[in-house]
């Protein structure tokens, strides 16, 4: 099957979930991602990207307990699935074999 | 502080419900963390913000479901052509009558297309088409009308010089004729033609070597490109010296290319210059010299200039003939042109004067083509059709399963596409593979227009519009079907729903009656003629054109060594063939003739030998005889000629011709010479050894004809060395007669025997369905003690009774446009009642026999088995 792309913005937020492990949902996704990467993200983009995401098969969910402060609502909790864990990865080694592609020299110039 | 209630009534109301739950816990969770950290007003602000964006129509939906892909995606047309090749090799058998009987209609529709393309493009080979134009006349005989290309030498010095502004070239032309070309030792005969020096213009030859001025030099010749090939192989020819019938020296002065087959100078082989013909003929010198405007005996031909047309020009040129002949006032002599658009397709004219000619049959194919591809499409929808019925159930588990309709309606569609396309591939293949076949029968030359984007376009554009029509059924009506209802099992079709289809049976079948009747009364109507008594005696009879003065010259010994040979009965010379008869001529009297009386007889003159050579029959009096001397004004007549006359007892009368007068010697039983359709016309023939054409000889019937002729051939090449020995058997000679009714009585015969296969093609694949339709049926009959006979009427009796519906609506038409066509034939045969009974009992047992296979399986089908699976 042809490899599903994996756009930037949705690379963050798998990458996120990846990092929150257990516990990631929708709100603690949304303020890990302001945090680290410093940009202002609307929670209904990462809401939307997490169901494109679950939709290509890289994300699963389940909800979990309610709590209070939510109004009784449940929170629904994201994990990385295999294919997303593969494609991750993959986005990984494309990146690190693009960064040893580079000749030295240009790589000084970059301050690398 | 609370989130704003509207926005809350919002994610409520149009959030997805899928996700809702979480969504607005996050969002309230969030609202509680933006209150904290920036206030209520920025949280409030940012909240609305989240869930206006959250809104379905923005944010993307989350669907359970499967995506419903577009019908017309790349995706689903992959899907539906593999589905579809999958029921077509599924279903063999129907597949095979479906591709194959569309295939073959299309076939027939292709190659009557190719012969009405290549009859309509007749000429359009000459760049001047437009302007070109032949020099016609007409007069008024007895009130009628009557119509001749021959002209008088001096029309064409006529009008090149009094209407010089009307006419860019003016061409004098022999007919096309064999003539002898001969270089060295090689001799061939060829057509060809003497004509003006600007004849090469005009028809704008295609020069290969030389120029097309080479016509002005008057000892010149122009061959064309295989006359050129056959007489001098690959060495250039320009400026050889040959010579034609053994008289005429002349140079080659260019070679041109062969004109093409659908043009009315195919037969033009090589080209001479009128002014060598002029001055070499004794006959033309003197009707050119002493301005003659009585002799017609020449074709003109004509460009007109730019600036005019041909019906103006000819308003101009009507008088000619009346100006210089004044006598022939009475016929009402007309001069035109007949432009070269007509002279193929509009060659003559009907008795009320309306151009007509081969159009007719252009028209009458046409509407052939039409009608067999129609009744293949009528094959191919009611296949389908009652195929789909089956499919009811496919179509019910489809949507069950989740097709939505304009998916179905595209698989339908696809299928019948399909089958369309291929049936035009194999369409091609076909007409590929009859085409040699057809050529010879149709007496053609065409070949698909492979580089032509016409006949592509419109033949897929066909099979499109065919694949669209045939396959609506199924697509459009099927594809609505509740599923519920389909599978629930009490679903059924109809009780109507087969009445179309059985029109279109009837249908397809009065068409094949049609032409069933069509053929028979065609070829009846040319075994008619056929066997219409003659006259004379054509079997071992030969004629050899006298065209060589050494063959004039050595007449007396060529006839006499000929008859010692033993091989040849008798010999004698005539100005025309036994099958011809092409002069006539006006300028009798005799006592009792009306002062206005049409005097226009046939004039054939003859040897001594004649009569018995060609065996002809005295009704009164006796044949020409060397005892009688007197006989050299000696005349006689066929009986024909003596009722025309209106003289009783004619034999010893006196009958002047041009003033001089002759005897009557004798009366001759009618010698069919002319159109075995038409009466025998009054003819006179007289004793005349000077106006010779053709030698006709009589085989002695006990020597093998190819021993007589090579022994015959000797002796010619002693006589006449200079020429080949060319000679026509006179029954071959009298079967061309029937060439075009035979060749559009051949034609048509296969196009109904196709139309009548086809027709039971889609019979059998409807009788196979029924059958399986009423499978159960025809179980439980069975059980209850039905006999297979039972059986057997019962499917075939419906099937039968639509064919006795198509004849009873087949006969009339049939009558009726048949009846017409024999009109026109002065000779006919009769509609006779027979043809008719033969034509629907034909196909009758047709039809029985088609249908009966399938009914009789069925019908022997063993019930246990078709009822176990309820």
């Amino acid at each position: 099957m042809k490899r599903a792309f994996l756009g930037e913005f949705e690379e963050v937020v798998l990458l996120t979930v990846a990092v929150l492990d257990e516990g990631a949902y929708g709100v603690n996704i949304t303020q890990e991602i302001e945090q680290k990467t410093g940009r202002s993200v609307g929670f209904s983009t990462v809401h939307t990207t997490l169901q494109r995401l679950e939709e290509k098969g890289f994300l699963s969910s389940q909800m979990g307990g309610a709590t209070a402060e939510r109004g009784g609502r449940r929170k629904r909790f994201f994990t990385v699935t295999a294919a997303g864990r593969k494609a991750l990865q993959e986005v990984k080694q494309v990146r690190e074999e693009l960064w040893g592609a580079l000749p030295p020299q240009t790589l000084q110039l970059m301050g690398g | 502080m609370k989130p704003p209630r509207w926005a809350n009534w919002l994610l409520e109301t149009f959030g997805h419900p899928d996700t809702r739950e979480e969504v607005q816990g996050d969002l309230l969770e969030l609202y509680a963390y933006w209150e904290q950290t920036m206030g209520v007003r920025q949280a409030r602000w940012r909240y609305s913000l989240n869930v206006l964006k959250l809104m379905r129509p923005l944010a993307k939906r989350k669907s359970t479901e499967y995506p419903t892909i577009f019908f017309l995606s790349p995706i689903m047309l992959r899907n539906y052509l593999k589905i579809a090749l999958r029921n077509l090799v599924k279903n063999k058998a129907y597949s095979f009558i479906n591709i194959g009987g569309l295939a073959m209609g299309m076939a027939v529709a292709i190659l009557i297309g190719l012969w009405i393309y290549d009859e309509l493009s007749y000429d359009k080979y000459f760049q001047n088409y437009d302007r070109i134009a032949k020099v016609m006349q007409t007069g008024t005989f007895n009130g009628e009308v009557f119509h001749g290309e021959y002209n008088p030498a001096p029309m064409g010095p006529e009008l090149r010089t009094v209407y010089a502004s009307d006419f860019t070239h003016v061409i004098m032309s022999s007919w096309t004729r064999d003539h002898i070309l001969a270089f060295g030792d090689k001799k061939f005969t060829k057509t060809g033609n003497y004509l003006s020096a600007d004849a090469p213009d005009m028809l704008t030859l295609k020069m290969i070597s030389g120029t097309r001025a080479g016509l002005k030099d008057p000892a010149s010749i122009l061959l064309s490109e295989s006359v050129a090939q056959a007489l001098f192989g690959t060495s250039d020819p320009v400026g050889k010296l040959m010579k034609i019938d053994n008289k005429l020296d002349v140079k080659v002065t260019g070679v041109y290319e062969d004109f093409p087959y659908n043009t009315e100078f195919r037969d033009m082989k090589f080209i001479a210059p009128w002014d060598l013909y002029a001055s070499s003929e004794g006959w033309v010198k003197r009707a050119q010299d002493n301005v003659e405007w009585g002799n017609f005996s020449w074709q003109v031909l004509a460009q007109i200039a730019p600036n005019t047309t041909v019906d103006a020009v000819s308003e101009k040129i009507k008088n000619i003939r009346l100006k210089h002949s004044p006598e022939s006032a009475f016929i009402k002599p007309k001069v035109y042109l007949q432009p070269m658009r007509n002279w193929h397709l509009y060659s003559g004219w009907d008795k009320s004067g309306n151009l007509e000619g081969r159009i007719q049959y252009v028209w009458l194919f046409g509407i052939i083509g039409v009608f067999v591809l129609l009744l293949a499409c009528i094959n191919f929808m009611n296949l389908s059709t009652a195929r789909s019925e089956k499919r009811a159930k496919e179509v019910g588990i489809r949507k069950a399963v989740g097709s939505v309709r304009s998916q179905l309606i595209g698989q339908f569609f696809s299928e019948s596409l399909l089958v369309a396309v291929f049936a035009f591939g194999l369409s091609i293949l076909l007409v590929l593979l009859i085409l040699p076949l057809f050529n010879e029968v149709a007496d053609k030359q065409v070949g698909i227009l492979w580089t032509n984007p016409v006949f592509w376009l419109s033949g897929l554009g066909f099979s499109l519009l065919t694949g669209l029509i045939a396959g609506s059924y199924p697509a459009l009506y099927l594809s609505s079907f509740q599923a519920v209802k389909v599978l629930k099992g009490t679903f059924r079709v109809g009780r109507f729903a087969s009445i179309p289809r059985q029109v279109l049976v009837v249908v397809q079948f009065t068409v094949s009656v049609t032409l069933i009747i069509g053929t028979i009364i065609v070829f009846r109507q040319i075994e008619h003629a056929k066997s219409r008594p003659v006259g004379y005696d054509r079997s071992g009879l030969i004629t050899v054109a006298m065209n060589t003065p050494e063959l004039h010259e050595h007449y007396n010994a060529l006839r006499d060594d000929l008859i010692r040979t033993g091989t040849v009965l008798d010999m004698s010379t005539s100005s025309t063939p036994a099958t011809d008869l092409n002069s006539q001529n006006s300028g009798f009297d005799w006592v009792g003739k009306d002062p206005g009386f049409k005097d226009n007889f046939g004039t054939i003159a003859v040897t001594h030998d004649f009569g018995k050579t060609v065996g002809w029959q005295f009704a009164q009096g006796r044949d020409f005889s060397r005892q009688f001397p007197s006989d050299s004004s000696g005349m006689v007549l066929n009986e024909t000629a003596v009722r025309y006359m209106g003289i009783k007892d004619p034999v010893g009368k006196q009958v002047k011709w041009n003033g001089k007068p002759y005897r009557v010697v004798g009366v001759i039983k009618d010698m069919l010479m002319a159109s075995p359709f038409e009466p025998v016309y009054q003819t006179v023939y007289v004793l005349d050894y000077g106006w010779a054409n053709v030698i006709n000889i009589k085989l002695n019937p006990s020597r093998s004809t190819s021993e007589s002729l090579a022994s015959i051939e000797s002796v010619f090449r002693k006589f006449n060395p200079g020429s080949p020995f060319d000679y026509r058997f006179t029954d071959q000679q009298y079967a061309l007669k029937f060439a075009a009714e035979e060749r559009i009585g051949k034609l048509a015969s296969g196009f109904a025997i196709l139309a009548i296969f086809i027709s039971c093609l889609g019979l059998f694949g409807l009788a196979s369905f029924v059958a399986e339709q009423r499978t159960k049926e025809i179980g439980v009959r069975k059980v209850l003690g039905a006999s297979v006979t039972n059986v057997w009427l019962m499917l075939s009796k419906d099937f039968v009774i639509l064919v006795i519906i198509a004849f009873g609506i087949a006969t009339p038409i049939a009558w009726y446009f048949l009846g017409n066509w024999l009109q026109k034939y002065e000779y006919r045969t009769e509609l006779s009642w027979w043809i008719f009974a033969v034509s629907g009992v034909g196909a009758l047992l047709v039809t029985l026999l088609t249908v009966s296979f399938q009914s009789i399986k069925a019908a022997l089908i063993n019930p246990v088995k078709s009822l176990r699976s309820e």
